[in-house]
């Protein structure tokens, strides 16, 4: 079990939560991400770190299905079963000389941690965040203080400029190069075409990728992506890598796979879902705490 | 003791059957296949024994267990004492009884295999562990007095259970530590429910429970917790590293990342760790398999697991594709012969080159090559080779990749000092299972590479005998360590 110390919601459907979690929280990097199961029946499904201290996580959820929507109702005194990690490679953090790092939507929540880590590597940080429009700008006043300067791209305009991040990114490839160093984290598409942008640019990019993943240590094969021309596995290798030789069609041709059972899942009585819930919600922690082995407990 | 027949008489009782579920309407659930013996059969089966003065059954058994005593026992109807005797030497009784292959180990140096068909000591196993289970009085042997030490474990497969098993009897503290949410290693994410229900491990496990074994989930060493952070600030006083061969094998074949390709380990870790066959109670989804063509390719266990899966999950057609012939698969011979009663349409000598999917990305088919049986290689088998101009393509959904699986580096990446072969094999002085970092032992599959659940048990059993050395006097095994030399465990 591990206990939700706080929850809040950053924008509509993302919430972020701190969990106790000593263990993974003293070894977390930038970069890395935990594997976490809700409830007893639910799948495992991995979230980026965005934050830490001493003895608890940050997690950015963004509600899109089933158990990102079920990880938005908890809040501070509930508790998640499962969470273990800190899983994947830190960020490679290197002194690049002028970088960016660019967010979409939740991205911008994995965006944070590294743009910090830039910074403290002594790097020139720029960064820019897109969201649809200006309710889903998160994290705003965090990446401030983080970077150099921020930009903020809204779909339609509501907030800072109209434009997709790629916009920017293009102007400012124009009109401030050299760059020496691109990080893209946000939907498949949106890092698909950052990668368009830099490449004939010849700026060096990384992506941080999401494909589904059960397993998170290397064991099931089901996160591999095609990098290169070659086969790895986003847990373990990853999740970064190359923006230029990833394909990202196949990645966002993997990810389709469920996309029936989750609509299917979505569309379930919420019957279940609270049912689920309460499976983990403080009313029975103490009697289901009581029920496991002492070392199980939490961490 | 009860009178015995005299040898002749025992010799004219054939082999007693297990029974079984019948195959076509167990190849629509995943309850057990096998039934077990009850107290009748396993006294019938018990007589046949020839109580051999050196019995040959002890020395095939890789734990030893003292199968003549055992028998024994049973024959006096004394089934508690006989799963207690089994219990002094395999901790698992009742997932061994159920997925050991005895054909090539007990049952197979039984004398009576030379004339007659060899005592089903698999079976009679399987049943004084469940018996045991039953009446709820399970013999746990008495533990020494507490030594003070502790011991982390690496994983909760096999080997990491049973050395913790032997080690709290000897007085020490042992500590699992697991990556997964659920102990067991394949036990409990492999081998599915219609072979070894889950319920049966996590017996054995509340036993070690019982006797004083701690587990923690969750934790991924090298990860979460270093290995010397486990022997410095976490005050172990020895590893042991029992992480398996959990790393899936592809055949780097064009089409591999298409939509309804999966490695055995995604497919079954999905199936029975996820429950993903039970959509109403998990959400964890998987390809819906049912009125599909699904197409298995190796000639494993693992092959024929995630092959019989498929069908459970209600593919039309389910194909297991395997480049040699049939008498060569590794697989278990039971198992094989109930998948093929379930349904399973085995095409042998046949090899995939490549999939072929649509422009959804999904795949449509697999290209197969027919095969040859070639010059024998290494192991002594004949080396398949295929046959030019026999490409033909199968139309399938789905395939699982079963060709083995390869040492998973996670422990190892976050230990420069600890020495591997180039496989990625931890090397170990095979005598104490010690390996190149004082402190540290290591065993299973991740020292031998793929091989059995008793193996890995023994193993286990070695290196727990072998810490409790170190344990007592400090002193470090001055052996070059040497190394599980395989490389691909592609049958
Ligand atoms: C390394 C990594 C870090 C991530 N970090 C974050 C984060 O910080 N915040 C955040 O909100 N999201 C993050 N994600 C994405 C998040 O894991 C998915 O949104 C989540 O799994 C969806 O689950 P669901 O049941 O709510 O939705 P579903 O209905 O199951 O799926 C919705 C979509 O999410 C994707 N998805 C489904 N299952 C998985 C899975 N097991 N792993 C990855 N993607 C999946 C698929 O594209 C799917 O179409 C990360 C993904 C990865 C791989
Ligand atoms: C589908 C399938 C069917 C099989 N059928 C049979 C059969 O019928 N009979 C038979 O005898 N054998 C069978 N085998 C083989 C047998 O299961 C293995 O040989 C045996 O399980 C190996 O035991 P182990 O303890 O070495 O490792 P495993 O059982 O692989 O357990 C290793 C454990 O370590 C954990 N782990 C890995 N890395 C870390 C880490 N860094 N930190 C913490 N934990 C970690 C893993 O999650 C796993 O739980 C089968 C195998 C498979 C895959
Ligand atoms: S998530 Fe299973 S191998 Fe990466």
């Amino acid at each position: 079990m591990y206990l939700v110390q706080d929850a809040s919601f950053l924008a509509p459907e993302i919430k972020m939560i701190r969990l106790e979690a000593p263990r993974i929280a003293k070894h977390q990097q930038a970069g890395q991400f935990v594997i976490v199961r809700v409830h007893e029946q639910g799948e495992r499904i991995p979230l980026t770190i965005a934050d830490s201290d001493a003895s608890t996580i940050t997690l950015i959820v963004q509600g899109v299905g089933k158990t990102t929507r079920l990880l938005n109702q908890l809040q501070a005194g509930d508790a998640i079963l499962d969470v273990v990690g800190p899983l994947g490679r830190p960020s490679e953090i290197q002194l690049y000389g002028r970088t960016l790092v660019i967010g979409g939507g939740v991205g911008s929540a994995i965006a944070w941690p590294l743009a910090v880590a830039l910074k403290a590597a002594g790097n020139e940080v720029v960064v820019v965040i897109g969201a649809k429009t200006q309710r889903f700008v998160i994290l705003e006043k965090e990446l401030t203080q983080a970077c150099d300067q921020l930009f903020v791209m809204t779909d339609d305009g509501s907030y800072g400029e109209q434009g997709l991040v790629t916009d920017k990114l293009r102007e400012l490839i124009h009109s401030q190069s050299p760059w020496n160093y691109v990080m893209a984290i946000g939907p498949i598409p949106m890092m698909k075409a950052v990668a368009e942008t830099t490449r004939p640019a010849g700026i060096p990019t990384t992506a941080s990728l999401n494909p589904i993943m059960i397993d998170g240590t290397g064991m099931c094969g089901g996160c591999r992506v095609l990098v290169g021309g070659e086969t790895r596995f986003a847990c373990v290798d990853g999740p970064e890598f190359d923006a230029h030789l990833v394909d990202f069609d196949v990645l966002a041709q993997r990810n389709k796979l469920y996309r029936q059972q989750e609509q299917a899942a979505l569309q379930e009585p919420p019957e279940r879902t609270a049912a689920a819930l309460s499976q983990t919600h403080p009313c029975r922690l103490s009697e289901l705490t009581s029920n496991l082995p002492s070392s199980s407990k939490g961490e | 003791m009860a009178d015995r027949l005299p040898p002749k008489e025992r010799t004219k009782i054939p082999r007693q059957e297990m029974p079984e579920q019948d195959p076509l309407q167990r190849a629509n659930n995943f309850l057990e296949v096998n039934t077990g013996f009850d107290a009748a059969l396993a006294q019938k089966e018990a007589q046949r024994c020839l109580q051999c003065v050196n019995p040959h059954c002890v020395h095939g058994c890789p734990v030893g267990v003292k199968v003549r005593e055992v028998i024994d026992l049973v024959l006096d109807g004394k089934y508690l004492e006989a799963a207690a005797k089994i219990r002094e030497d395999n901790v698992l009784p009742a997932v061994t009884g159920r997925v050991c292959p005895q054909e090539h180990q007990c049952e197979g140096s039984c004398i009576l295999a030379k004339r007659f068909a060899p005592l089903a000591i698999g079976h009679i196993e399987r049943f004084v562990a469940d018996y045991e289970q039953r009446t709820g009085q399970v013999g746990l042997p008495p533990c020494a007095p507490p030594t003070g030490k502790r011991v982390a474990i690496i994983g909760s497969g096999p080997a990491g259970l049973s050395c913790a098993g032997d080690l709290v009897l000897q007085g020490h503290q042992a500590v699992v530590l697991e990556a997964l949410h659920e102990l067991g290693g394949v036990l409990a994410y492999g081998i599915p429910e219609f072979r070894l229900p889950k319920a049966i491990v996590q017996q054995e496990i509340d036993n070690l429970r019982k006797l004083g074994v701690e587990f923690q989930t969750n934790v991924v060493v090298g990860k979460t917790v270093t290995v010397d952070e486990l022997l410095g600030e976490e005050g172990y006083d020895a590893v042991f590293i029992a992480t398996g061969a959990g790393l899936p094998r592809f055949m780097n074949l064009p089409g591999e990342h298409l939509g309804g390709v999966y490695s055995a380990n995604e497919f079954l870790t999905r199936v029975n760790l996820m429950k993903a066959y039970d959509p109403q109670h998990s959400d964890s989804p998987v390809f819906d398999c049912r009125g599909r063509s699904v197409a298995v390719i190796g000639g494993g266990n693992t092959a024929i697991d995630a092959v019989r899966t498929a069908l459970r999950l209600g593919a039309a057609h389910a194909w297991l594709i395997y480049r040699r012939s049939e008498t060569e698969m590794p697989a278990r011979a039971e198992e094989r012969r109930h998948a093929i009663a379930e349904g399973v349409q085995f095409l042998t000598l046949h090899n995939p080159i490549e999939f072929v999917g649509n422009e959804q990305g999904l795949l449509t088919g697999v290209k197969l090559v027919k095969m040859e049986p070639g010059e024998p290689d290494e192991s002594g088998r004949r080396r398949p080779r295929p046959l030019p101009d026999t490409e033909r393509t199968l139309p399938v959904e789905m395939v699982v990749v079963a060709i083995g699986a390869g040492a998973n580096p996670l422990v190892q990446t976050s230990l420069p000092d600890l020495q591997t072969n180039r496989w990625g094999y931890i090397t170990v002085d095979p005598a104490s299972m010690a390996t190149s970092k004082r402190g540290v032992f290591a065993g299973g599959d991740i020292v031998s590479g793929s091989a059995t659940v008793i193996l890995a048990m023994a193993a286990g059993r070695q290196a727990a005998q072998a810490i409790s050395d170190f344990l007592k006097d400090g002193e470090w095994p001055n052996v070059v360590a040497r190394g599980g030399e395989c490389e691909s465990n592609y049958p």
